[in-house]
């Protein structure tokens, strides 16, 4: 087994600090002092750093508001690549592996776990860079399997339920006014045409009542 | 291999089709009936905690697990084919219910002419006028035959819409192009969206017939004649690709699966995979499948139904040598051929106010029938055959939703500026889509790979699918159409996408109505199977789904599956058990 790693995060730049009224007007609260300790299940610790910086420019906070290192997108990519998803578990592996057209898609052996590694070898320093060289290392390889794939992973850790890690405090959700999970549009449906129906954002537990564990989660 | 005790009739996969015959049988009969069902059970409970768009939508929960078993894809029978390696192009679905359980509950039914189609083309064009290598056949039974069918369908489901054509009354407000229906739906339509709405009043001003595409996501609480009573829909929006939590939407497991429990003649296994139909002088005897367990076991019965969807329906005859293989380039045999897709296409469209899309249910939106068929085609294009064209407010969940842009907007797909035309258009962008008929082929068709296997080391089934100009011609067509209804709404239209491009990709999901290969007919020197879905050469074998359909039409296809499978199961119970042999 490898060393435990744990990703650093000042407490004041993940999830939950920034809220939205419901006119989608941002209110930044007070932040809060100390770190967050994550644990990591496939990262180590300057890789974490490596993709933050990476997904931050992908989707970056800025004057439309937060992004995605606020959304903790890294521990989300973190933990699908952990678990089966990120070992192929759910993808025909046999051989023989030939390249083919692209109306075949994807025929390479690499799984993400392995397309992650491989990438990430791209972005050396990449977390020390200006913006501007950070966008132009990132133009570079826009077209490689890895980016893609980062560019992917970081909506989905934006904007998935906060039960796989990511979109923390549902911030990705208040970005955009999602109003999450819910069990009924009975009293909505068809009402008020071309009216934006918008609410607090509520996760899959809190529409449950009970946590929820993602697919992830389970042992293969 | 372990040789269980022999039961009457066995069941290979436990979904729409599966279940259903299992109810009739078991319900019907004394008989007793086994299901083997290779993915788990389900309970409705499981599906509480389903709202997850990553672990349902992204990672295909509820599917067939591709690890374990795809299928091979190529253009043309000189090139090798390759292993679609994750989902693309078609879904199959895999536990009790099957894709039953995940379905987007569109109900829709066939034009009459469609089960005539290749003397309607003849008639109509001559058969010198049509391409060379059309393949297309009529189906062995008629749209009146299969209508009282339908009708039952429709009832145990609770279908919800609006009848067009009510025993050749048209009706205002329903589809005027459709076949005379002998009953008004049992349920009404939903409700329309916003969306919704403005797509059926655009369609009017043009001159079109919107009506509510039928839909098996109840608009009310509803009692089926069997009894089993459902709520409404809630319209919660995670339905296509989830099972639903309250049980509105039609699935197996709140349908067929609550009466089939209280029979004792009825057994489900599931984690069984079926790998070959036993057969002696020309007779099935029974199937073998691996269990749960692991271990080989051999299961007889006196009437074998194989259920598996098209896939594995054609693929399980093919591994047990039941049929001659169809050979594409001497057009001998008939095992594998008329293979089908659906020709779809879509155009993206922006809008000035927001849709709250994230509101929907599957089945909630309204279709236009117009160019369906040989309705209204424009000559310009030069086709044989239309499609559907429909909007949908299916529920949009955020992952998917979110980045879509006008063109011209932004360049790029990430960094700021593109994240803030992101936000700007998120909730104010949906799709105009249609689904056209596929015709059959002599060189689309089926049969076992080669190469690549599942995991039990079995053949994988090989497609051999590629589209023609006709099949791009009429993307264009509807295409067409779809740019005129997004204008006439008032909406900004993006790049259509062109699913019918020059190749058949497996990549971007199209639909799950793969069709045929084991195909229902008047002759068993053109087809595989009677028009009761009896093998035509082992009369105790029955193979129901959409593998026995000669071509495929517009619109989505279960009420026709369940319209065949309960006359088939008619068949079965009032003519077969009396008289055991092929019935004429
Ligand atoms: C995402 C999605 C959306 C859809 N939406 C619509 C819609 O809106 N309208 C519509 O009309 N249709 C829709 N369909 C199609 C619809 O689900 C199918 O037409 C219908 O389920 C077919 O019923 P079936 O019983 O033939 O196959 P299924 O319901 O798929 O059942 C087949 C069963 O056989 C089992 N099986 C396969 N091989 C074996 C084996 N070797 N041994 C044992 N068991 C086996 C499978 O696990 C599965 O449970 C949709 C399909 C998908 C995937
Ligand atoms: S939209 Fe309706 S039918 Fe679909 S899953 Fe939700 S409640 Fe069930």
């Amino acid at each position: 087994m490898r060393r435990r790693e744990f990703l650093e995060l000042p407490a004041k730049s993940l999830g939950g600090l920034l809220l939205y009224t419901l006119a989608r007007e941002p209110i930044r609260l007070q932040a809060q002092d100390g770190t967050v300790r994550v644990p990591l299940r496939f990262f180590t610790a300057a890789e974490a750093r490596m993709v933050t910086a990476a997904c931050e420019r992908i989707f970056p906070a800025d004057d439309s508001g937060p992004g995605s290192t606020e959304a903790g997108v890294v521990i989300y990519i973190d933990r699908q690549l952990a678990g089966p998803y990120g070992r192929d578990k759910y993808r025909y592996t046999k051989g023989p592996w030939v390249e083919s057209i692209p109306e075949h898609g994807n025929q390479s052996k690499a799984t993400p776990r392995e397309i992650y590694r491989d990438g990430i070898r791209l972005l050396e320093d990449f977390a020390a860079l200006p913006a501007a060289q950070q966008d132009a290392k990132l133009r570079a390889i826009e077209k490689t399997p890895f980016f893609q794939l980062l560019r992917r992973h970081t909506l989905e850790g934006m904007f998935s339920d906060p039960l796989h890690g990511g979109n923390a405090g549902m911030i990705g959700w208040q970005l955009i006014g999602y109003p999450g999970p819910r069990m009924s549009y009975r009293e909505e449906i068809g009402k008020n045409p071309g009216e934006a129906w918008r609410r607090k954002p509520v996760s899959l537990a809190d529409s449950l009542g009970h946590p929820v564990t993602g697919w992830e989660e389970e042992k293969d | 291999m372990q040789r269980l005790k022999p039961v009457d009739v066995v069941i290979a996969g436990g979904g729409w089709v599966g279940l259903a015959m299992a109810k009739e049988l078991a319900g019907r009969t004394s008989l007793s009936v086994v299901v083997l069902e290779r993915g788990p059970a389900r309970r409705l409970k499981d599906y509480a905690a389903g709202m997850d768009e990553v672990d349902y939508t992204l990672r295909y929960r509820l599917m067939q697990n591709l690890a374990e078993e795809t299928t091979t894809h190529r253009h043309s029978t000189g090139q090798s084919a390759m292993p679609i390696r994750q989902y693309g192009s078609f879904n199959p679905g895999t536990g009790v219910g099957g894709s039953g359980e995940h379905w987007g509950g569109l109900a829709y039914r066939y034009l009459p002419d469609q089960f005539r189609l290749a003397t309607v083309l003849r008639e109509k064009h001559g058969r010198a006028n049509l391409p060379e290598n059309l393949a297309v056949q009529d189906w062995g039974v008629t749209y009146d035959e299969l209508e009282p069918y339908y009708w039952r369908a429709e009832q145990m489901m609770g279908i919800g819409g609006k009848a067009g054509n009510l025993r050749g009354q048209i009706v205002e407000g329903g589809n005027p192009f459709e076949g005379p229906r002998s009953h008004e739906f049992p349920n009404p339509p939903h409700p329309q969206t916003y969306l919704v709405s403005l797509f059926a009043k655009a369609a009017k001003e043009l001159g079109y017939h919107p009506f509510p595409t039928p839909a098996a996501t109840l608009s009310q609480t509803y009692t089926n004649p069997d009894g089993i009573t459902r709520s409404g829909c809630a319209y919660c929006g995670y339905c296509l690709r989830y099972g639903c939590m309250i049980g509105a939407k039609a699935q197996p497991t709140n349908t067929l699966l609550p009466l089939l429990v209280k029979r004792k003649n009825f057994t489900l296994r599931t984690g069984c995979s079926v790998r070959r139909v036993s057969h002696r002088d020309g007779k099935a005897s029974g199937v073998t499948y691996v269990n749960e367990a692991g271990a080989e076991v051999e299961q007889p019965a006196r009437v074998v139904i194989l259920a598996s969807w098209t896939l594995n329906n054609n693929r399980l005859l093919m591994l047990s040598r039941i049929g001659e293989p169809y050979d594409p380039s001497t057009g001998k045999g008939t095992l594998g051929c008329n293979l089908t897709h659906q020709v779809s296409a879509a155009t993206p469209i922006f809008l000035d106010r927001p849709l709250n899309g994230f509101m929907g249910a599957g089945g909630l939106g309204v279709t236009l029938a117009d160019f369906d068929g040989d309705f209204g085609l424009d000559p310009a294009f030069g086709i044989l055959r239309g499609g559907h064209i429909r909007i949908a407010s299916g529920g949009e969940a955020p992952i998917a939703s979110f980045g879509r842009i006008p063109p011209g907007e932004t360049d790029g797909s990430w960094g700021s500026a593109w994240k803030k035309a992101a936000i700007k258009w998120w909730d104010r962008s949906a799709s105009i889509t249609s689904e056209a008929e596929h015709l059959a082929y002599r060189q689309n068709y089926i049969d076992l790979d080669p190469t690549y296997t599942d995991n039990f080391g079995d053949p994988l089934a090989r497609l051999t699918l590629d589209w023609t100009d006709h099949e791009r011609r009429q993307a264009e067509m509807t295409i067409k159409v779809q740019g005129m209804v997004a204008k006439a709404m008032g909406a900004k239209a993006g790049n259509p996408a062109r699913r019918v491009g020059a190749h058949y990709s497996t990549v971007e999901y199209q639909s799950s109505h793969v069709s045929g290969g084991a195909i229902a007919g008047a002759s068993p020197e053109t087809s595989v199977l009677n028009p009761w879905m009896q093998h035509w050469r082992m009369p105790n074998l029955w193979v129901i789904g959409a593998s026995a359909f000669p071509q495929n039409s517009s619109g989505n296809p279960t009420m026709t599956i369940m319209a065949m499978a309960y006359r088939a199961a008619d068949a079965l119970v009032d003519r077969y058990l009396k008289h055991p042999g092929a019935l004429a």
